[in-house]
């Protein structure tokens, strides 16, 4: 008797510690937030614009027609009976059909996506290499010319808006010096099977190292002027963060013990340093996934902000709710993945209450 | 006991004394950083270009609907600063007017967005661990988990694209931010002795949120909010890029640099003009911002 | 003679300030003497003693001055030797144990590195077997609980006390010869400060090491210690045997310390030292207690006062006595 008690009062504390853990709360409430997200979407897209099916069809668009619309909408039933059944459509992958396409807006999704997935990994790339190098080149050697000159660029980087980066960079190396193309995924005549739709991983899956060269070139000045303002802004943070730890008395503490000056810095100055580069990262992927819509309207970017745009341009509702379904999604497994990294990081947000 | 004592009018004379070396501290505070001062003189200068637009802009008409199309592509010369546009417009004349559509936003956003968020953060964060804290931390947390510019693009989408329309897309993607930032100081403020003293004293609600709460946050809120305004101008410069708000032939600088840009790379005047606009208003309030955050660093 | 130290002079720059906190300090360490330093906060204690290990935070300078330790002047000696001494030879107490612990990193992680690099100039490369009996073996000798959990743990899983064990025991491994404690007890709890003292106390003794204990704290001070130095705003104002400070103070500054010890002898609580510590951006020219002496005079204003050796071992730094 005594042992089956022992038994149920061991499940129910591992119960308890596993709905305590910090990871499963923090999934728990994004998937919360992504529902609210949803609800936001919702109204924003059915209760904001006054009629959305005139809305969606335009002005010119007969009577009848607009009325069958509202019918296929639901829009005469109760608010929240429009949301269950439009959720239960999402769920089951039916996002509406799109204005501009005549196709459901989750097959353009799925046809559009990869290509900004590629664009923000790679500008992802470039962001940790340059913010990373650029900061530790600056804090180890302070109010040196390196560092001088690195706080003047930051300084820029982030005034700097990413569409204007995108255009200065476009003149420059892609007009002026013609480097690097100007616009568009891959150069005229060159074709890449598709079988993630990544044509970069897709041309080294089917040996085409030609594609794959140039899919990179192509990809070089679009992911830059997305990276630059978040490099610049990281850069500094990292820099900033560890001039600060390295006088810090848990630093000196190891130079006392005659620990070697690199082990110090790249150890003990700069893991806590990498703490708050890292936590600005969730606002910079946040600002990146925006200014993708802009860049790849500038750089004609089959992505799938710019399907969103044109969706937009054209009141598309569907095809707009299912863009910023996604991104949202995207960005909340982004800032979940960003906070792990935190919190390996740093134990002390681990035990916080 | 009437009127005044000599030593209660001695009394307002030393608060009135203290107050002014406050201020005169600030600003020696602040004028140690040249920096700061140059982007206090900056936003001065933007502004009053904004302001007397119509003096300052040598081709004022050229603003909204003008067309001389003989006049068109010059690039930069001595009668066209900046140069002329496809409509043979003074670019220079449409940023300076673009200045005014700039400062127009800033100032209708952020006079919306603050209080709201302000006060609604000082309310939740006073109360805490009730209904309506949840409610408004909930509501804030969900306007930010979505990229602050796509928000702001998909409510501009449903609205009509006009200029207007344009701000209430950003004060209305930008109020949580406040909300945030006023709620996490006030909670760490709330159990604070002064605060348990003036509810044991008695003090009104009001007067714990606006007279004890506030003071002491408004040194971040105003560095935040003078950082903000760069951020606002980007944002609507954005959405009118896109084409969801200011239309043509409205000066406004994102629609300028969009209009521009297809005749890029040949008129490359064209479309830098109104970005240089745009960087030059972030640059100066973000050293303006630089230079409050120090005055208030301090404290 | 182990330590001794001349004419120290220690700034802090910065772009737009200097911060002369050190004025020309003089101290002298013999083997196994066990020396204090009594100061305020603020009087830079803690600066003189990251001199002498030269861990100085980046704004930090010496324009003038000599450390000598065993002969050698630290502030010219090579990085390698320099090294040899940080690992093998002097070990630090730090303030408080909280910021000397890097947060983000377990105990193990920096005291394993600390013995590492220790036995590594001993010529000898340590598993992590022996880094783990050496780590057991020293948090016996501070009387650390547990060692196995201390290790895996982070900084502020700790209790404060533990702590500042786990920094005892980091300070010994480095201090063959010399042991600077630098207010290790006032950031504990009393019953444990107690617990404390004595616990460095006997392993000094164990281990032949000769401290200076720094503090602001008269009482421990008192036990503690054979030789006294008072150190005011970046001066050293008086120097003797510990006894002959505490019954027999020569210096003003002193004297007020002194007298202002709540005693259980004698009738209530002292007054306080009126004032406060000078400005270090715009230090007085003369005697850097000038401003809240009661016996001051015109030349104490101008020019700092000499040294003036009153007794066998008793030095103070006065007019009073010139």
């Amino acid at each position: 008797m005594n042992q089956r008690m022992d038994i149920e009062l061991t499940i129910l504390k591992r119960l308890q510690n596993f709905l305590n853990n910090y990871y499963f709360r923090k999934i728990l409430y994004s998937i919360v937030t992504l529902f609210g997200i949803s609800i936001l979407i919702f109204i924003i897209a059915r209760v904001l614009p006054g009629d959305p099916a005139r809305l969606a069809l335009g002005p010119r668009a007969p009577e009848d027609v607009v009325e069958q619309y509202r019918k296929l909408l639901r829009l005469k039933e109760p608010i929240y009976v429009q949301y269950y059944y439009w959720l239960i459509d999402v769920f089951n992958g039916r996002f509406g059909l799109s204005l501009v396409t005549f196709r459901d807006v989750l097959t353009d999704i799925i046809e559009f996506l990869p290509a900004t997935v590629e664009l923000i990994i790679f500008t992802l790339i470039i962001d940790i290499v340059g913010a990373f190098s650029l900061g530790v080149l600056s804090g180890r050697k302070p109010n040196s010319f390196i560092d001088n000159s690195v706080r003047i660029f930051a300084y820029a980087g982030i005034a700097i808006p990413s569409f204007v980066w995108a255009i200065i960079l476009q003149l420059i190396l892609a007009n002026w010096l013609d480097l690097l193309p100007a616009y568009g995924r891959l150069s005229l005549g060159i074709e890449v099977n598709r079988i993630t739709g990544i044509v970069t991983l897709d041309s080294l899956l089917t040996g085409n190292v030609i594609a794959f060269i140039d899919a990179i070139t192509h990809l070089i000045i679009p992911s830059l002027s997305l990276a630059i303002g978040c490099i610049a802004q990281e850069a500094r943070i990292l820099r900033s963060s560890l001039i600060e730890n390295v006088n810090k008395d848990y630093v000196l503490n190891m130079y006392a013990h005659g620990i070697p000056g690199s082990t110090i810095f790249f150890k003990y100055a700069l893991k806590p340093s990498m703490i708050p580069t890292i936590t600005i990262m969730t606002l910079d992927m946040a600002s990146m996934l925006g200014n993708a819509f802009l860049v790849e309207l500038i750089f004609n970017w089959p992505g799938l902000s710019r399907y969103g745009i044109t969706a937009m341009l054209r009141k598309d509702l569907n095809a707009i709710v299912g863009v910023v379904l996604v991104i949202g999604l995207a960005y909340t497994i982004a800032s979940i993945i960003i906070d792990l990294v935190v919190s390996y990081l740093d134990p002390r947000v681990r035990y916080r209450r | 006991m009437g009127g005044t004592s000599i030593q209660e009018v001695k009394f307002i004379e030393l608060e009135k004394k203290i107050k002014r070396e406050n201020w005169r501290r600030i600003w020696f505070r602040f004028k140690k950083s040249k920096l700061s001062i140059l982007g206090l003189s900056m936003i001065l200068v933007l502004l009053f270009t904004a302001i007397f637009a119509d003096y300052v802009a040598p081709y004022p008409s050229h603003a909204g609907l003008y067309i001389a199309f003989k006049n068109a592509y010059k690039p930069p010369s001595f009668e066209h600063i900046l140069g002329t546009d496809m409509y043979g417009r003074d670019v220079f004349s449409r940023i300076v007017f673009g200045f005014r559509y700039a400062f127009m936003m800033i100032g209708l956003v952020l006079s919306l967005v603050v209080p709201t968020g302000v006060i609604l953060g000082l309310i939740a964060g006073y109360y805490r661990g009730t209904f309506i804290e949840t409610i408004i931390v909930r509501l804030s947390d969900i306007f930010i988990s979505l990229p602050p510019l796509v928000l702001a693009l998909s409510i501009a989408s449903i609205l009509e694209p006009n200029i207007f329309n344009a701000m209430m897309a950003v004060s209305l993607m930008w109020w949580p931010w406040y909300v945030k930032l006023t709620y996490s100081m006030t909670v760490s403020l709330r159990n604070e002795p002064f605060i348990l003293a003036a509810e044991s004293q008695g003090a009104s609600t009001l007067h714990i949120l606006f007279k004890e709460l506030l003071p002491i946050q408004l040194g971040t809120i105003l560095t935040k909010v003078t950082l903000d305004a760069g951020w606002v101008i980007l944002i609507g410069a954005a959405i009118s890029f896109v084409g969801l708000g200011a239309q043509p032939p409205t000066p406004d600088l994102g629609t300028m640099v969009s209009e521009y840009s297809k005749y890029l790379p040949e008129y490359w005047w064209m479309s830098l003009g109104p970005a240089a606009g745009i960087v030059l208003i972030i640059l100066a309030f973000n050293l303006l911002g630089d230079g409050i955050r120090d005055v208030f660093a301090g404290e | 003679m182990l330590l001794e130290i001349s004419d120290l002079y220690v700034y802090y720059r910065s772009y737009w300030y200097t911060l002369k906190v050190l004025n020309g300090v003089w101290l002298r360490l013999d083997r196994g003497e066990r020396v204090g330093i009594i100061g305020e906060s603020g009087s830079g204690k803690t600066t003189l003693l990251k001199s002498i290990l030269r861990i100085l935070p980046q704004n930090g300078m010496i324009p003038k001055g000599e450390i000598r330790y065993d002969g050698k002047n630290i502030l010219k000696l090579s990085s390698s030797e320099l090294t040899k001494i940080r690992r093998r030879e002097i070990g630090m107490i730090f303030q408080d144990p909280m910021a000397a612990l890097n947060p983000v990193f377990k105990i193990r992680d920096q005291l394993y590195d600390i013995l590492k690099y220790k036995m590594m100039i001993e010529g000898h490369n340590p598993s992590s077997r022996e880094l783990y009996e050496e780590a057991v073996k020293i948090f016996s000798d501070v009387r650390l609980p547990d060692p196995d959990r201390v290790l895996e743990s982070y900084p502020f899983q700790l209790s404060g006390g533990m702590r500042q064990r786990v920094m005892i025991a980091m300070a010994l491994i480095s201090a063959g010869k010399l042991l600077l404690a630098d207010e290790p007890t006032t950031n504990l709890d009393v019953t444990i400060q107690d617990q404390i003292l004595k616990l460095i106390h006997r392993l000094a003794a164990q281990r032949n090491l000769s401290t200076i204990l720094v503090s602001h704290a008269l009482g421990m001070v008192y036990q503690m210690t054979d030789r006294v130095y008072v150190l005011y705003a970046g001066d050293i104002m008086e120097e003797a045997r510990t006894r002959d400070l505490f019954s027999k103070p020569k210096h003003p500054y002193t004297q007020l310390l002194v007298a202002s010890t709540p005693r259980l002898s004698s009738v209530g609580v002292g007054e306080g030292i009126k004032g406060k510590l000078p400005d270090y951006h715009n230090p007085p020219a003369g005697c850097r207690f000038a401003p809240r002496c009661p016996y001051v005079m015109d030349k104490c204003i101008n020019t700092k006062p000499r040294k003036i050796q009153v007794n066998r071992e008793h030095i103070v730094s006065c007019y009073l006595y010139d």
